[in-house]
């Protein structure tokens, strides 16, 4: 079996994976990272979004050894080392962006992806963004809501709060 | 004051670092294997073979088993006995498990199960209700008949009367946690469960029965679920169960978690049905007399469909006086998945088939819809303590004659609110001006038609199975002041944990962060019903009360001690006082603690006021209800059918709200939801039987681009007339149905390309609007 190494969460990384292991299956299974969810199995629901070099990677589309040598990033590493939530994580909790929290990693990296390209958003533009990310409890107003807010807008006047 | 805050969901911290854990992420002793069912490919065949040779040498296989190698009768229904775990000589639909194969991995499990040979001796299947209605393939000897006055009469002497039919298609859960479970042997042949369920106690019953043992040997933990919805009431039996054998045989830990494709191919769904109405009515739209018909489409095995089917004749109303009424449902079997519990539990379906009569009887006399509605809504709610309490099974009044505040059920509405909350709603959604602004909008266009509905919810509160409205809490003060909590409810991202907690740290004037939650745990508090009818909140928060009322009690016992009665003990803000004297609450338990009084309490609570003679359809099923209103409106593309939630307002009633963030929270999820069962979500079966949506890639839940741009959401903020905790109201499954505001604001859209009522099925997807508009251009 090929040998993998990457850095996940600042840290490296390597383990014996088969051919077929995809991400998210060598973050959870390997290095115990159970944050990164698998909702849908076939990448189209984004509970297992991680972050691949910067960019937002769904870990059930990924083999491992496709991110060999990368810089990996996962919700286990949003927050600062002392604890710290990061602002879009701060965010979701404070504007309720969250039911059952099976979506919101996927939801919170997606968020991230999207405000390291594009620090202000409008509020269509983080629809589109995050379309392939599916919440099933929430109904998006509020995580809508929560990446404007984390995004720096003033959401005092979007109804429903 | 803690209960009544709009504080963040229990585990949010957790959620939002990925600390919080679901039952496929707990750590898991070394070895623990996994496990998969090989599932039936026929609708409806015996089993002449079955060579899972290539099964058994397939890498990582450590065992398979079919149902001759259950230890002991292995039923997985929630009570009618008629679900083996894996199948008995037939299968009944595509999808049933019929082998089980335990590996070293779940894909080595999953991979495997693929090999299994299995001979089918093909019989018919009945696939549609037509097909089981003209079979008689039914659950109940007949069909449920509620009724009061003489429908037939009023029908024959109405000035008007319409006949017609409407499809409500199902709808997949998804729950974005799959199903899942794990079970690990413990010493002496007890087995310690992890499960997403809504349902713990189920579990225990189900898993006790299939290991040979008595409750007392399982112990079931649910922590949380990834969502339920209704889905995790009772299709988590099957894995709990597999895991549990696979466990006591092996003598090793093993998990289960259902591939999304499997999960959706296994379980059920919420019921599609087809309803047939007939309505007489007045110049007014008042209705005179009407009749129902429900042809339920319940799959291979009944699970819950008999409370599920009751629940939708309950709802026929909705919350509309309905003086001659007659509702005949029918509950049949069909070779499908076995159609299940989903949010609403049939209401939803109860509340479309009278909506749409509302709609045709406003389009058919030329007037507006909203006020049809508001001419047939129940009286408002009678005054004053006078009032003789009139449900009263076969004594109640029947006929025209009854006042307008009584169900056809017998029940007397005591709160009716719609009279007061949907003038506020069409005030707060400007709904005169939008209608007329609507209609300009489609006399100027003639390829987008737009389309605006306003559709009321009344939604009884309470199991109409009336022993399940009860439970249990048991409540521990430590010495050093922190608290433990643990209620038979379940967590399933409504909040519930959170509410709850609230409730317990108000009763002990503790900090909420004193509070422990605590999992779902069977070995805790005994013999729970489902966290499922919207109960979770009535239930466990006045059974946590209960527990905290005697702690409070026992420690003011101890402390007032020659200071002072113990009924002027008042907690507040983590202190006790005590006459003049001040000690903190943790002073407080360790007093308690030294004077030897115990710091451990249980609670209990049953619903009062029950009484439903479910075969007469009679009596007061619900303590109460709860309503809500909505205003949407929808754009069609009349060349494509595509069409889009432009804005939506909503005005619910949560009574005095527990946690204002959480409910609305509810609500705003609730809608979308509703609105994705009646607008875009479809589920397709081939002509063989065959799920052909079985993966999000065919099957569409609302995405964040489907949520409405307008989206306002208000509390209507009145306490609940009757005693539940602290005057709330139940919050799960009501705003569902807000949903409906869609779906007939579509057909307000399809309605305004053409003289003809447009007849829009559900669900509204672009090819049922295109049809619709076709219908309505005639």
């Amino acid at each position: 079996m090929p040998n993998v190494s990457m850095t996940v969460n600042g840290k490296a990384a390597s383990g014996e994976v088969e051919g077929r292991t995809l991400l998210v299956g060598f973050l959870r299974d390997q290095l115990g990272l159970t944050g990164t969810h698998v909702g849908c199995d076939t990448s189209q629901c984004g509970a297992c979004v991680v972050h691949v070099d910067g960019k937002a990677v769904k870990a059930c589309t990924m083999l491992a050894a496709e991110a060999d040598g990368a810089d990996v990033k996962t919700i286990e590493g949003m927050a600062a080392p002392d604890g710290t939530l990061s602002t879009i994580q701060q965010a979701f909790q404070d504007h309720h962006g969250l039911q059952c929290g099976f979506c919101t990693p996927g939801m919170v990296m997606s968020a991230a992806a999207l405000l390291a390209e594009n620090a202000s958003p409008s509020e269509q533009e983080i629809r589109e963004y995050l379309e392939g990310n599916i919440c099933r409890c929430t109904g998006y107003h509020n995580i809508v809501k929560a990446i404007m807010a984390a995004a720096g807008h003033d959401v005092s006047a979007i109804a429903a709060e | 004051m803690t209960a009544g805050r709009a504080l963040p969901h229990d585990a949010a911290a957790l959620h939002v670092t990925g600390a919080a854990r679901y039952v496929d992420d707990q750590p898991l002793p070394a070895g623990t294997l996994h496990l998969a069912f090989g599932l039936s490919q026929e609708a409806h065949a015996d089993l002449t073979a079955l060579d899972l040779d290539a099964v058994r040498a397939a890498p990582g296989v450590v065992a398979v088993m079919t149902a001759d190698d259950l230890p002991h009768a292995s039923d997985v229904s929630p009570g009618s006995g008629d679900e083996p775990l894996l199948a008995t000589g037939s299968v009944h639909y595509v999808g049933q498990p019929v082998f089980l194969v335990v590996a070293t991995s779940h894909l080595a499990a999953r991979a495997a199960a693929r090999l299994g040979q299995v001979g089918y001796a093909t019989k018919p299947a009945l696939l549609t209700v037509e097909d089981a209605l003209a079979a008689d393939s039914r659950f109940e000897e007949g069909p449920r008949i509620y009724a009061r006055g003489d429908a037939d009469a009023a029908l024959a002497s109405a000035p008007h009367t319409i006949t017609g039919e409407i499809e409500i298609g199902g709808q997949e859960h998804f729950y974005l946690e799959g199903q899942a479970a794990a079970a690990l042997p413990q010493e002496a042949g007890d087995m310690h469960i992890l499960s997403s369920t809504q349902h713990p106690t189920e579990i225990q019953h189900k898993v006790a029965d299939a290991i040979g043992r008595p409750m007392h040997a399982v112990r079931v933990e649910t922590r949380r679920m990834g969502g339920g919805f209704g889905g995790k009431e009772s299709q988590g039996n099957a894995l709990a169960v597999a895991c549990a054998v696979a466990a006591h045989l092996t003598g090793r830990p093993c998990k289960m978690r259902y591939d999304r494709d499997d999960d959706m191919v296994i379980t059920g769904k919420r019921h599609d049905l087809k309803i047939r109405y007939a309505a007489g009515f007045d110049g007014e739209g008042r209705i005179t007399g009407i009749t129902f018909e429900h042809l339920f489409r319940c799959g291979w095995a009944q699970d819950l469909s008999l409370p599920v089917a009751d629940r939708a004749m309950l709802h026929a109303d909705n919350a509309y006086f309905l003086p001659n009424v007659r509702i005949t449902s029918h509950r049949l079997r069909t070779n499908t998945q076995s159609a299940t519990a989903f949010r609403g539990f049939g209401g939803p379906q109860g509340m479309m088939g009278i909506e749409r009569v509302m709609d045709e009887v406003a389009h058919t006399l030329g007037l507006d819809p909203t006020e049809v509605r508001a001419r047939n809504f129940y009286a408002s709610a009678p005054s004053g303590p006078g009032t003789a309490k009139r449900f009263g099974g076969k004594h109640s009044p029947k006929g025209p004659e009854t006042a307008r505040d009584t169900t056809p059920y017998g029940q007397q509405v005591e709160d009716f609110l719609l009279h007061d909350m949907m003038p506020d709603l069409a005030r707060r959604a400007g709904l005169p001006a939008r209608r007329a602004a609507v209609a300009r909008w489609n006399a100027d266009n003639d390829i987008l038609k737009r389309g605006i509905a306003l559709t009321p919810v009344k939604f009884g509160i309470s199991f109409t199975l009336t022993h399940l409205n009860q439970a249990g809490a048991l409540v521990h003060v430590y010495a050093d002041g922190s608290v433990h909590l643990n209620h038979g409810g379940t967590e399933m991202g409504q909040g519930l944990f959170q509410k709850v907690a609230q409730v317990a740290a108000r009763e002990l004037g503790v900090p909420l962060d004193a509070v422990r939650i605590t999992a779902t745990d069977t070995g805790k508090v005994p013999n729970t019903s489902a966290t499922a009818a919207s109960s979770g909140s009535d239930l466990n928060g006045m059974a946590v009360r209960d527990a905290c009322i005697t702690l409070r009690s026992r420690i003011a016992d101890v402390v007032s001690e020659n200071r002072c009665r113990a009924e002027d003990v008042r907690f507040e803000d983590g202190h006790v006082h005590v006459g003049q004297d001040t000690l903190t609450f943790a002073e407080a338990a360790q007093a308690a603690y030294q004077a030897r009084v115990s710091l451990s309490a249980t609670g209990f609570y049953k619903t009062p006021k029950l009484a439903w003679d479910r075969i007469a359809g009679q009596g007061r099923p619900f303590f109460y209800f709860a309503y809500g209103a909505a205003v949407t409106e929808v754009v069609i593309d009349t060349l494509t059918g595509e069409n889009r939630i432009l804005r939506t307002d909503i005005l619910h009633d949560c009574g005095t709200s527990l946690n204002p963030a959480l409910d609305i929270g509810q609500i705003e999820g609730g809608y979308v939801q509703g609105a994705g069962w009646l607008t875009m979500e479809e589920l397709v079966w081939d002509d063989t039987g065959r799920l052909r949506t079985h993966a999000p890639s065919t099957y569409k839940i609302p995405a964040m681009s489907d949520r409405p741009s307008v989206f306002n959401v208000e509390l209507w903020d009145a306490p609940n007339r009757e005693e539940t905790i602290y005057r709330s109201k139940a919050v799960g499954e009501p705003p569902f149905m807000l949903g409906m505001s869609a779906f007939f604001a579509l057909s307000d859209a399809c309605a305004a390309c053409g003289p003809n009522y447009p007849a829009l099925d559900a669900p509204a997807t672009p090819e049922r609007v295109l049809a619709a508009v076709e219908r309505a251009r005639g």
